[in-house]
């Protein structure tokens, strides 16, 4: 199959390129931009007028679910809600039940993820056993099935000399450890970032020291084991300040933040709205300016989806008993552009951060339109918007706190290695 | 976004917390109140005005003192009451809040009076109400988690009103558990509404929940500076059970730093009044002296609970 993208505009970061051109695709891969490789004969064209063209996106956290909450998604559903957000390679976390700890659950995972039009997925084992912070999980066996890094989704290891020898253990063979910050003594039973907000609601809080408390303890150990840090879902500007002044002093440490985080605070909890019940808690209005300063800059790397997808049985309950997460894979590419379009930043500057960089951190060859990539693309059109509701939203989890938000830019079409993956209303 | 508890005219439709309730809705209650107080003297203590209409008390925490002053409140005017006392743990294996809810709704409920364990239970209640074409049917919040306790906010402020006439001169001192403390929260938003320009919370720093100070409150840790001079001492319950978790040494200590005696009520002024939502711990938070002492107006405050939460009903069941 050869196919051609015509007229629309190519934004690459990673190369640099930003021009009106046409791409070329043969055998899932990218083979010319702008001219056609010799005896390049078309067998499929698509016309991407007044639409960008960029690399597919790469999300460093998914659930799908599987194994063991197939009731909340299935890899189908979630796979076709990635297409249809643009997002064509995806890191998930390893709190699925039972948990990636074994190799043949991850063979398992990849195996059925492989198949056309599915997202590459890229499994994070888990870092101990069960997730229970006690024993460490084989994790060369686990690399081997194809885990890129080691993680602990949101629990967190309360014993901190398992999470040194943890760190010291994946260091050894140089994977990376993805951890989220969280002491867990002091989130106990919060529900809300500890402030204004949830003392007027009545809601226990998560103070911003349990994040800025895991931080220093990790970070500590990451220089002291020379681990290969991963950050993830940072959520205030103190802990941001702190993965800031690491990074200076010489730690190679990497972070993150999700959609949610850059876009939202603890007001929008609003009447205990259980869509915001977010794992971390989204923080004050100040956190999240410095968030989204941050992923500008570039102290924070990538923007993710955190995407989680919960059943409304599960949603439908008082605020403190709400399952934590929202659904996000069909929203990370119109709020990036959201946010760009209100830090005004470029195009490029602001794809980087769902593109390159991300994939960067995952160590992957995608997130990239130059010759010879896989051809994982992505072609939007930025000035249509659309209205998120349930009724549009692919992934079987309909919960997020942006339904009823008009945001921009329409996904036209989503490539996976060459293949059409969606088709979302071409000539609408 | 629309109050919750408030319809399109800006009629009070809820009544979910004191929270961003005009004044004039405020003081409407305590004037509709006012001759309920009367109806307990007579020798027929009913009024027909929720004659046929069902209220259902919800209550899925325990408390007989609340539950009975609704229903007492409800049957004096003349509604019929079906008390259900749902046992959260039952809940949780059986079925959801909001099954239950449908359930009742199906019997041609008029009003729910809602305990719940959960913070924001009440608001779930009323907006799912909402969504399902049922907001024909009240909601009045009788306690939820940490959230609010707005009739007993009210009640306190009739019992203000009472003997102090006026709000806009008034010291007020919280004493206590605010962070635990729905009915400091209904307390607090009640007063600043109300005009009460200086409000102090005395208690220990584990027990004032972050930025405090934010909801209009000045904070003072020494129970000695924080009543001195003041109109109102408002005590709040302090629970058994905060004596695990690291929030108090004990309860000795707790009484000798943050008790309220008869000599530190000397430092109040000559007429104070003291309150307290009940049930007391004596020798706890409050010493026997002043608990029977002649500053108390305990026994007043649930008396005048039962007008003010008829007045609500009545309010609510009279509304369109």
């Amino acid at each position: 199959m050869k196919i051609q993208i015509r007229n629309g505009r190519v934004v690459d970061p990673a190369s640099g390129v930003d021009r009106v051109a046409d791409i070329f695709i043969a055998k899932g891969h990218i083979v010319g931009i702008g001219n056609a490789p010799h005896g390049f004969e078309t067998s499929g064209s698509l016309d991407a007028s007044g639409c960008i063209v960029c690399p597919g996106l790469v999300d460093l956290s998914a659930r799908l679910r599987e194994p063991g909450y197939e009731y909340r998604a299935t890899l189908e559903s979630e796979m076709a809600a990635a297409a249809a957000g643009g997002i064509t390679s995806l890191a998930c976390p390893p709190d699925t039940d039972p948990p990636l700890d074994e190799p043949g659950l991850v063979e398992m995972l990849k195996h059925r993820a492989r198949q056309p039009g599915f997202a590459h997925v890229y499994p994070v084992g888990a870092l101990t056993l069960r997730l229970a912070g006690e024993r460490l999980t084989e994790m060369a066996e686990l690399a081997e099935a194809g885990c890129i890094a080691f993680g602990q989704a949101n629990t967190a290891i309360v014993d901190t000399q398992v999470l040194a020898r943890a760190m010291q253990y994946a260091a050894t063979f140089g994977f990376p450890v993805w951890l989220q910050p969280q002491d867990p003594f002091l989130a106990r039973m919060g529900v809300a970032h500890d402030g204004e907000v949830a003392t007027r609601l009545g809601l226990a809080g998560i103070p911003v020291a349990a994040e800025t408390i895991a931080l220093a303890t990790i970070l500590q150990l990451a220089r002291e084991s020379g681990a290969q840090i991963h950050l993830t879902r940072i959520s205030s500007a103190s802990g941001l300040e702190m993965v800031a002044a690491a990074r200076r002093s010489g730690i190679a440490a990497t972070c993150d933040v999700a959609i949610h985080h850059l876009h939202l605070c603890d007001h929008d909890i609003a009447y205990f709205n259980p869509h915001a019940r977010l794992d971390p808690p989204l923080r004050a209005q100040t956190d999240r300016d410095a968030l989204r300063r941050g992923l500008a800059d570039g102290t924070i790397n990538a923007l993710c989806s955190d995407h989680t997808p919960v059943d409304d049985d599960a949603k439908q309950v008082p605020f403190d008993e709400a399952e934590p997460g929202a659904t996000g894979l069909e929203l990370l590419l119109p709020l990036t552009l959201k946010w760009a379009a209100e830090m005004k930043l470029s195009l490029p500057q602001a794809l980087a951060r769902v593109t390159c960089d991300p994939a960067k951190i995952l160590g992957i060859p995608a997130g990239s339109l130059k010759v010879g990539a896989p051809a994982d693309v992505c072609v939007f059109d930025p000035q249509a918007f659309f209205k998120v509701s349930r009724e549009t939203l692919k992934s079987q989890g309909k919960n997020t706190p942006f339904l009823g938000l008009e945001l921009p830019g329409r996904v036209r079409a989503t490539l996976i290695d060459g293949h059409l993956a969606y088709d979302g209303s071409w000539g609408e | 976004m629309r109050n919750p508890q408030l319809n399109a005219q800006g009629e009070l439709q809820h009544l979910l917390t004191t929270e961003g309730l005009p004044r004039e809705i405020l003081t409407a209650i305590l004037d509709t109140a006012e001759p309920f107080t009367e109806v307990a003297e007579r020798e027929v203590k009913k009024l027909p005005l929720l004659r046929g209409k069902s209220v259902f008390n919800l209550f899925f925490e325990n408390s007989t003192r609340t539950r009975t002053t609704f229903e007492i409140a409800a049957k004096r005017l003349s509604a019929d009451v079906i008390n259900l006392n749902i046992n959260t743990s039952s809940a949780t294996k059986g079925e959801s809040l909001l099954d239950t809810v449908d359930n009742l709704a199906a019997m041609q409920a008029d009003m729910f009076v809602v305990r719940h364990a959960s913070s924001g239970a009440p608001h779930l209640i009323a907006e799912h109400l909402a969504n399902t074409g049922k907001d024909h049917i009240r909601v009045i919040n009788a306690g939820d988690g940490r959230h609010a306790h707005p009739t007993q906010g009210l009640l306190d402020m009739y019992t203000i009103r009472h003997y102090k006439r006026d709000f806009t001169g008034l010291t007020v001192a919280i004493v206590g558990d605010v962070l635990h403390s729905r009915v400091a929260r209904s307390q607090i938003h009640a007063l600043t509404t109300l005009g009460v320009p200086e409000i102090r919370v005395i208690a220990p720093k584990t027990l004032l929940p972050s930025c405090v100070e934010r909801l209009g409150v000045r904070v003072c840790y020494d129970i000695h500076e924080g009543l001195r001079g003041v109109d109102v001492v408002m005590m709040l319950r302090l629970q058994n059970e905060r004596m695990q978790g690291a929030l108090l040494a004990s309860p000795q200590e707790y009484f000798k730093s943050f008790g309220l005696t008869p000599e530190r009520m000397a430092l109040a002024k000559p007429d104070a009044i003291v309150m307290h939502p009940g049930p007391m711990n004596r020798g706890v938070e409050i010493d026997s002296a002043v608990a029977d002492g002649p500053h108390a107006v305990i026994l007043p405050q649930v008396t005048f609970g039962i007008a003010v939460r008829m007045a609500v009903m009545s309010m609510l069941g009279g509304a369109k």
